[in-house]
């Protein structure tokens, strides 16, 4: 395991009088394996930021230890862990040519001149910034410098690459195609690397593992598929997607048939109140005795073989292996397991 | 936008020009225009007095001294206001700004109070050691210290707030120690307004009066600095001297902050 962290908490202390201390992580577990690329998900203030930058030494945990390669990092300092942090807002040494940033690293290291200007040489060809080497930070875009960011961390080959929001201060053109080339770059070099995002879509995307941490604590681990098939409470579900409430349950509106007759287990009957069309795809909100406004999602063929007009009646029923999950709020004090409709 | 009528417009600027004259432009250039009325030779024998000479040169030691005192702790008291939270970093801040709401002659007093070598509160200590401070080298640079103290930390600390601590992060995290950090990082990036504070500073410590009259004694040809000059020059009837030497007080203020705004770089600011 390339990144070991037990029970870390950490509180911030309280903003004003009479306002109890922030608790950002809770007993955080967690084990980071080498060479993946892990997601830390979940909604802002979540924690999952506060979680990077203990693993980065950046701040310090209440309680708690962190391994990086087996070895014991919790009290060593930064520059001695040997991480490499990419900052959401690039944090670019404003004074330096892109160049000089990128050597930044091994200069501190004191490595031979020759040596450094090889490496960065390689380096922003990996970034594809070699012609934008004498340039000021001042003078690249956002998507640029955060290439350059990425390409000083990785100067000093750290042996895990931790970014923050990476793409979260670029517009979404340039984030979509940054997001792709950070999955390619990852092929290449293989380093472990932890990444913070608030886009369910980025880490679906791009990582092999995903975490998700909600109010300081870790909600579910596992890949990509088990997260949106397999999840494992109705926060998870409903920040991975989107989902409507069927019947006492969380399901996603693309699960629900729309069918004549009630020819379905756990079909319900409702009044379809509102059809929109968006592109390719047909909404149509159903009101059923027990939900105001299901929300279904039809492809454009499967509305035009349902043939449903506004006033309808219809049954909703999930589709065969369709995933739901309880929801919460019903008063219920252990969480029951999700299950799979239409399996009995 | 809201055109101004031009009539408005006209009256503003000779409200403002005419203010700035009338406090500033004319009574300084009556300054220049006296110390030159015979040509140089106002200048000529002011320098050829020893007394004024030896005024100059020991406010020039008093002011670089107490130049460089400020430069080191105002920015050590910036990065302190600006990069750690303490209890009691409020009051840190508005102690600060005290020298610019005392009385200079009252600091002069106070220093005077506590170092005096007679019935001072610190001051027999030191003589006892061999250390004089009031009516001596060390009370002059202190008295200087103290009204020059907010210059470099306030233009410091709205530099060092908006340059954030990211850049610092990131040179952590590659490597950096928090000397190097330093060094690489946060110096480069708040060396313009490190630099206007220092001239600030010189610029006041050079025209410091109230302070260093009570506190240096004003013994003439030992502890008396260049503003003290000018005020004797000018009771004792040596008008020409006395301009002569403000004149050249303000010309070395004057050419250090022109010298400042040539180096600068456009892009700040």
């Amino acid at each position: 395991m390339s990144i070991d962290v037990n029970g870390i908490t950490k509180r911030f202390p309280a903003t004003g009088a009479g306002q109890a201390p922030f608790l950002a992580l809770d007993d955080v577990s967690l084990s980071i394996p080498s060479g993946q690329l892990t997601a830390l998900l979940g909604p802002s203030g979540g924690g999952k930021s506060t979680l990077l930058r203990i693993i980065a030494g950046l701040e310090s945990p209440d309680a708690g230890t962190i391994e990086i390669e087996g070895n014991q990092a919790t009290h060593l300092p930064p520059q001695k862990r040997n991480v490499g942090f990419v900052f959401q807002h690039y944090a670019a040494f404003k004074h330096m040519s892109v160049a000089k940033n990128v050597a930044f690293g091994l200069e501190i290291r004191k490595r031979p001149k020759a040596e450094v200007a090889a490496r960065v040489a390689e380096l922003l060809e990996l970034v594809h910034l070699t012609q934008f080497a004498h340039r000021l930070p001042a003078q690249l875009s956002g998507g640029q410098r955060q290439r350059m960011a990425l390409a000083r961390a990785l100067a000093v080959e750290p042996s895990v690459l931790l970014l923050d929001e990476p793409f979260g201060a670029l517009d979404a053109k340039v984030r979509k195609e940054l997001r792709d080339w950070l999955r390619r770059l990852h092929d290449e070099v293989h380093v472990t690397t932890v990444f913070v995002t608030h886009d369910q879509e980025e880490a679906l995307e791009v990582a092999d593992e995903i975490v998700v941490i909600n109010d300081g604590r870790i909600e579910q681990i596992g890949t990509p598929d088990e997260l949106y098939d397999k999840p494992a409470n109705d926060f998870v579900m409903s920040f991975l997607g989107p989902v409507t409430r069927l019947d006492g349950r969380l399901i996603r509106p693309h699960d629900i048939e729309l069918r004549p007759s009630a020819d379905r287990l756990g079909a319900v009957p409702g009044v379809v109140t509102r059809v929109v069309r968006v592109g390719f795809e047909v909404r149509v909100t159903v009101e059923t005795s027990t939900d105001p406004e299901v929300l279904v999602v039809l492809t454009r063929a499967q509305a035009r073989e349902a043939a449903v007009g506004l006033g309808d009646g219809v049954w909703c029923a999930p589709v065969r292996g369709a995933q739901t999950v309880p929801v919460m709020s019903a008063v219920n004090g252990s969480a029951p397991a999700p299950e799979l409709a239409g399996s009995q | 936008m809201v055109e101004t009528p031009t009539a408005v417009r006209w009256l503003l600027r000779v409200v403002v020009v005419g203010y700035l004259f009338m406090l500033i432009a004319w009574p300084t250039s009556l300054v220049v225009q006296r110390t030159f009325e015979h040509g140089l030779e106002g200048l000529r024998v002011a320098l050829s007095d020893p007394d004024v000479t030896h005024a100059l040169w020991l406010t020039a030691q008093v002011s670089v001294i107490a130049v460089i005192i400020n430069l080191v702790f105002g920015v050590g008291v910036s990065l302190l206001l600006v990069r750690s939270r303490f209890v009691g970093r409020r009051l840190l801040s508005a102690l600060i700004d005290l020298p610019l709401a005392v009385s200079p002659v009252v600091v002069g007093l106070a220093l005077v109070l506590v170092y005096n070598g007679r019935f001072g509160w610190f001051g027999p200590f030191l003589e006892q050691h061999g250390i004089q401070v009031v009516f001596a080298m060390p009370g002059m640079v202190m008295a200087t210290c103290f009204v020059a103290l907010p210059l470099v930390v306030r233009e410091v600390v709205p530099v060092l707030e908006e340059i954030g601590d990211d850049q610092e992060q990131a040179a952590r995290c590659l490597g950096a120690n928090s000397m190097q950090t330093f060094w690489r990082i946060t110096l480069p990036g708040i060396k313009w307004a490190v630099v206007y504070g220092v001239v600030l500073s010189l610029a006041r410590s050079l025209g410091e009066f109230g302070a260093v009259k009570v506190v240096a004694g004003n013994v003439t040809g030992e502890t008396q600095l260049a503003t003290l000059v000018v005020q004797q020059k000018y009771q004792n009837f040596e008008q020409e001297t006395a301009y002569s030497v403000s004149f050249i007080l303000a010309a070395a203020a004057v050419l250090c902050i022109v010298i400042v705004s040539l180096l600068r770089p456009k892009e700040n600011r």
